[in-house]
């Protein structure tokens, strides 16, 4: 540690890059050296005006303390003494609780080879609606349930269970999205569907899904052809972290102008290696490709560990 | 809303820090906000003042930083800088991008007493 202005440099394993270091205080500069690795500068200023830039470096996520004394009769101060500032080096994701929970239930599915899909969309895309047309067709072929994710009420989960599926609902109430612990929860009084399907309904929302990981293997966002060609340009995020778009409610296009390719197109603009499935959950058209991306993704997840 | 989320976790983490630090008060914060995030940062300035009051990192100043995204283009392949997602490459015009950075959520440092 410095013993002028107590900036702490000592408690870093030193590699052999050297660099320079220099304070400024009211009452004069000094200067000193010393090593590290990956440096990195930064300047602030204290609540007496004094401006004090300097460079230092850590090891990322290793909390890091940088401690001198504050104000102007800093070098008669003790250099940790009470009122001292010190600048600590975090460099840590602020969702990293969320993604050490996800990769915990990423953990636990791939261990059940459970294929997890996390349904993303606006509200009224027709996830529901997609759900239990396609619950109907592979609900009894293989282990399958469903977690549902709304704000308010066990509607989607009711008509989940009507369909035999085991379902379970979370309310998020003010919550826009769920997030791992929540699916975590849900997971351990549901259990997960050995060998077979977890779908996951998020909220419907196109925004904040987006960041939180579930442990899922995927995300399949849902788009409606009412919805118009723009939502991929306008939630880009959404379509970045999606490996497949749907576009439900094919039925409808006779009365929509929607330009379906362009749709696609922009899709493809914001995430070039998404995949594409059109089709109408009321008239079945489509379904049968649905059915069999499914089937492919839990034969992968069946195939690898 | 998921910069509440953002903002309570953020929070944690920092309460977390100045606890090991044994930290009295946490006078200033400094983010890592990439551009291709999800986030709004004014929204997020917010929050975060709303979730940290009443603890130690109550009244701190945030400075966010934004660093803007690199992709790849997939039809110049080359390495660019983008500042939104769906942007043509910079270089050829191509709208065949792979986004590679731009959507950190990071705290990178905060000044402690």
């Amino acid at each position: 540690m410095c013993s002028t202005c107590g900036c702490g440099q000592g408690e870093k394993r030193v590699e052999d890059i050297s660099h320079h270091h220099t304070h400024e205080h009211a009452n004069g500069a000094h200067s000193h050296e010393h090593e590290h690795d990956h440096a990195h500068e930064h300047s602030h200023t204290h609540p007496d005006g004094t401006t004090h830039s300097h460079s230092h470096s850590h090891e990322p996520g290793h909390a890091h303390a940088h401690e001198h004394a504050q104000g102007n009769d800093a070098a008669d101060r003790a250099p940790a003494g009470a009122g001292a500032t010190r600048l600590l080096s975090v460099e840590r994701d602020i969702l990293e609780k969320n993604d050490a929970i996800a990769a915990e239930n990423r953990h636990d599915l791939q261990a059940t080879k459970t294929l997890a899909l996390n349904l993303v969309s606006s509200p009224g895309s027709g996830k529901t609606a997609l759900l239990v047309e396609t619950l109907k067709r592979i609900g009894d072929k293989y282990p399958v349930a469903v977690i549902e994710g709304d704000q308010e009420t066990t509607a989607d989960a009711d008509r989940i269970r009507a369909t035999g599926v085991p379902a379970i609902q979370i309310n998020t109430g003010k919550g826009c999205h769920l997030d791992a612990d929540m699916v975590r929860t849900a997971m351990s009084r549901l259990g997960t569907p050995a060998n077979g399907v977890l779908f996951i309904e998020n909220v419907g929302n196109l925004v904040c899904p987006a960041g939180f990981d579930l442990g899922e293997a995927h995300k399949v966002v849902i788009v409606s052809v009412t919805e118009g060609e723009d939502k991929p340009l306008k939630y880009s995020s959404m379509f970045a972290a999606s490996a497949l778009m749907v576009v439900t409610k094919t039925d409808l296009l006779p009365h929509l102008d929607i330009d379906v390719d362009r749709l696609i197109d922009n899709a493809r603009r914001i995430n070039p290696t998404i995949g594409v499935l059109k089709l109408s959950a009321k008239t079945g058209e489509g379904m049968d490709r649905w059915i069999h991306w499914l089937e492919t993704a839990r034969a992968l997840r069946l195939a690898t560990d | 809303m998921h910069e509440i989320s953002l903002a309570t976790a953020l929070i944690d983490l920092v309460h977390e820090q100045a606890a090991a630090a044994r930290a009295r008060r946490v006078t200033r914060l400094v983010l890592e906000i990439g551009t291709l995030s999800h986030v709004d940062a004014h929204a997020l300035r917010f929050a975060v003042d709303a979730a940290a009051l009443g603890g130690p990192a109550e009244g701190a100043t945030l400075e966010i930083q934004e660093p803007e995204g690199t992709a790849y283009c997939l039809d110049c392949e080359t390495s660019v800088a983008i500042s939104a997602r769906g942007a043509p490459c910079p270089r050829c015009g191509g709208v065949k991008l792979l986004v590679q950075s731009g959507d950190e959520m990071r705290l990178k440092e905060m000044e402690v007493v």
